[in-house]
């Protein structure tokens, strides 16, 4: 294939390193288009699908490797401080998936709207979240995107267009189309994501929903992050047709590999332009998680470790953004593992400040929970102590 | 009266095949017990449930007074029985049920191939197949009232929720299907299901998975309501749900699934309308259920070591309660405590509060007092959410108070 040839070329270039270190500095800062193939066409459902050919820039290519190492580096981070008991409850680790998050963010903007299911970790962290809020939030300090209130499964950001972390499976669907629906109310030429899963596809108020965003062109594309287990349940164990973007029948879908950022940003980009002209859409990213359903499941009793491993050697989105950084003499091996080191020292760096947060004051726990005082009292267990009044 | 009872029991039961005799023997003290029941309760329904009653006296062993002594000496009397935790308890019942009659079976998410979030149903599937264990996909609003209308020709089954706050989807089926047919129907179909799944609060789960719907669920008209909180009564009463032909809400917790206890041997039925009696006394009524029983227990050491003498009753029956074994228990001490998991507002407390004061308000020496979950949504942070529930030194202190 191709990359063969390109890396021999690599090889040959090797030696001149030094010399042309200059000029690749130019041309890692450059934003002269490079042309890449997407690794599987995209299968459209009552739809022409885009071409198969991505445009991109050696930029944005350094970018997608950054911010994917990053996201990496963060899930792996919370999986040894959940194992450490900093980080307690629920934890739905996204690695694997990490593609789906930048492609998409390379296709919009902020004022676009995503929202997704639970496994919100590196989304919020795509739609501007830092690595404190994140890491203190999981943490349940003060410093987190929540206060500390919401934990790993309720991650928002309202200036960078992010609207959760949702906990019940599904549930965020009707949210987002009603997200849909205001950004048509106020036309504002924005589009609305909504992400859910593949086991999520079988709940009722997906299609009540879809029903509704269609009969009324909402700009909604239902994004279904097939990672082809819902928790313990296999896809083809849950699903009569587990073609989940030709489920939508009367709304066109595409089928996109999940794993290939490129792929993602040329179908996200393609979505919002149908969105905004036709109404909903349904994309389909095959995808997959390494890790397993939560942190309290192993992730291998219903799965093969061979498969696991697999799909690591075979579609692992960093490696690809990697292969092709390489290829296209963007930047060599050393510069990729420095920035997979400073990834690293990012995190932990964002993990010890994180540490030292402090706890939430007990008065929090009756903030928020109306906007303005309705002058409700909420008394202590022995009604003697805590009078709070709900502000 | 209880105290014969298990007197008879003890005495009675050397062998596994002595559980006709025992209850036999039963007989006729449990129809005694029976009558006392149907007058004290006033509301309409306890007629249908006293001749279920009566027709299930044969199989029903009415172990639930717990004591010290009664235990030891069922004990002695007994075969040792079997420890294991609560969640095998769990499927103990659920298998010993599906055994015995082959219209039960289960549905739910990852009940089958996974064995459970929970692995209450682990084995199971292998055991009776994946229509009987069903797998169902994440559907709770429709696999729950495909439940029922399962229910309504005649299968029992079993629906888990993985979590009971995702039976919120479910709702409707739950209340206007589940809940209303029998009566709708004029009696035509009976809707003999068991919902049941771990509610509560956990180890920082977050808002959404911290719920208490028993507050939600309880005035549903149709529908009885059970919680349990030990490996014994969990068995007991997952048996006697599955063989209630009314449709029952089992709740269990997140917490309590690894409680171990050593359960007996032969097979028991608890009574689904009746309370625990966990710790007889004299001051004080402690009225409580599932996983604040054991905040209570833990109180009630330090009360006793300050001289007071709590009566500690798990009510268990959310709906309807047993306002026979509490109204003696208040005529009693005269004094109240309720300590639920449940929010203040409109939660099983509150109920109780209006039950108990209308039924008994002339023994009551003071104010009843509901120690339960501050209303707001469960944070996740640990500090904050072991703010929002009730703690053994709040308890203590209102018995203090209680008691001045």
């Amino acid at each position: 294939m191709a990359l063969s040839t390109h890396r021999t070329t690599t090889a040959l270039l090797r030696h001149l390193t030094p010399a042309i270190s200059y000029l690749r500095h130019i041309s890692t800062d450059s934003t002269s288009t490079i042309t890449v193939e997407t690794s599987v066409p995209f299968t459209g459902h009552k739809i022409d699908p885009p071409s198969r050919s991505v445009d991109t820039t050696a930029q944005e290519l350094m970018s997608f490797f950054r911010d994917m190492a990053l996201m990496r580096r963060m899930e792996i981070a919370a999986d040894s401080l959940y194992k450490a008991k900093l980080i307690r409850g629920f934890c739905h680790l996204y690695d694997g998936q990490e593609a789906v998050a930048v492609g998409m963010e390379a296709a919009i903007t902020r004022k676009d709207c995503i929202i997704t299911a639970y496994r919100d970790h590196c989304i919020f962290l795509g739609r501007g979240g830092t690595l404190l809020e994140s890491f203190s939030e999981l943490m349940g300090r003060k410093d987190g995107c929540s206060k500390g209130k919401g934990g790993s499964m309720h991650f928002y950001k309202k200036e960078g267009g992010f609207y959760g972390g949702h906990g019940i499976v599904g549930a965020q669907i009707p949210l987002g189309c009603g997200l849909a629906f205001a950004q048509k109310y106020k036309n504002d030429e924005n589009v609305t994501f909504t992400l859910y899963g593949d086991g999520a596809a079988n709940q009722g108020q997906l299609f009540e929903a879809l029903n509704m965003a269609a009969l009324w062109d909402l700009p909604a594309i239902l994004v279904c992050e097939n990672n082809h287990y819902g928790m313990g349940t296999a896809e083809w164990r849950a699903a009569k047709s587990p073609a989940y973007y030709k489920r939508g029948d009367y709304v066109p879908g595409l089928k996109v590999d999940g794993m290939d950022a490129l792929a993602v940003k040329q179908a996200c980009r393609f979505a919002k332009e149908h969105a905004l002209k036709n109404g909903p859409i349904i994309l389909e990213m095959d995808t997959y998680r390494y890790h397993g359903h939560s942190m309290s499941d192993p992730g291998s009793t219903y799965r093969t470790r061979d498969e696991i491993s697999g799909v690591r050697q075979e579609r692992d989105p960093i490696e690809r953004v990697r292969k092709l950084l390489l290829a296209y003499d963007i930047a060599n091996e050393k510069e990729l593992k420095d920035i997979e080191k400073e990834a690293r020292k990012q995190v932990d760096e964002a993990i010890a400040k994180a540490k030292e947060s402090p706890l939430p004051e007990p008065s929090e726990l009756f903030t928020n929970v109306y906007v303005k005082g309705y002058g409700v009292e909420s008394f202590g267990a022995d009604r003697k102590e805590i009078r709070a009044a709900l502000p | 009266m209880a105290a014969i009872v298990q007197g008879i029991g003890a005495t009675a039961a050397p062998s596994a095949s002595s559980n006709k005799f025992l209850l036999s023997s039963l007989g006729s003290s449990l129809l005694e017990k029976k009558r006392n029941f149907f007058v004290v309760r006033s509301d309409g329904k306890c007629y249908t449930g006293l001749n279920q009653q009566q027709r299930r006296a044969q199989n029903v062993v009415t172990n639930a007074v717990a004591t010290k002594e009664e235990k030891a000496s069922a004990a002695v009397g007994s075969k040792p029985g079997h420890e294991l935790l609560l969640f095998e308890a769990l499927r103990e019942g659920l298998e010993e049920e599906m055994d015995r009659d082959p219209c039960v079976c289960v549905m739910g998410e990852d009940v089958g191939h996974y064995g459970g979030s929970y692995k209450v149903t682990k084995g199971l599937a292998e055991k009776y197949g994946d229509l009987r264990v069903l797998d169902t996909p994440i559907a709770e609003n429709s696999f729950t009232g495909m439940g029922i209308g399962a229910a309504m020709t005649g299968l029992r089954p079993i629906v888990e929720g993985m979590n009971m706050g995702f039976l919120l989807l479910a709702f409707n089926q739950i209340s206007n299907n589940c809940g209303m047919l029998h009566y709708t129907s004029g009696g035509q179909f009976k809707i003999p299901i068991v919902i049941r799944g771990p509610g509560g609060v956990g180890r920082q789960l977050g808002a959404e998975h911290s719920q208490r719907l028993e507050s939600y669920f309880q005035s549903i008209p149709g529908i009885q309501m059970v919680a349990c909180s030990t490996a014994y009564n969990a068995k007991g009463l997952m048996k006697a749900a599955i063989r209630s032909d009314n449709p029952v809400i089992l709740f269990e917790h997140v917490l309590l699934y690894n409680l171990k206890e050593r359960i007996p041997d032969e097979e028991y039925v608890l009574n689904l309308e009746e309370a625990e009696m966990v710790r007889p006394g004299e001051h004080v009524t402690i009225l409580t259920y599932s996983r604040m029983r054991y905040h209570v227990m833990q109180a009630a050491k330090t009360l006793v070591n300050k001289g007071y003498d709590p009566e500690v009753i798990d009510i268990r029956s959310l709906k309807p309660f047993d306002l026979y074994t509490i109204g003696n228990s208040v005529k009693k001490t005269h004094r109240v405590l309720i300590v639920e998991e449940c929010m203040r507002t409109g939660g099983i407390g509150a109920s109780l509060t209006a039950a108990i004061n209308e039924n008994f308000h002339d023994h009551l020496d003071a104010p009843i007092v509901c120690l339960s979950s501050q209303d707001v949504p469960t944070p996740y942070a640990g500090t904050l959410e072991e703010w929002t529930l009730v703690q053994p030194a709040q308890i203590v202190a209102a018995v203090e108070q209680l008691c001045l």
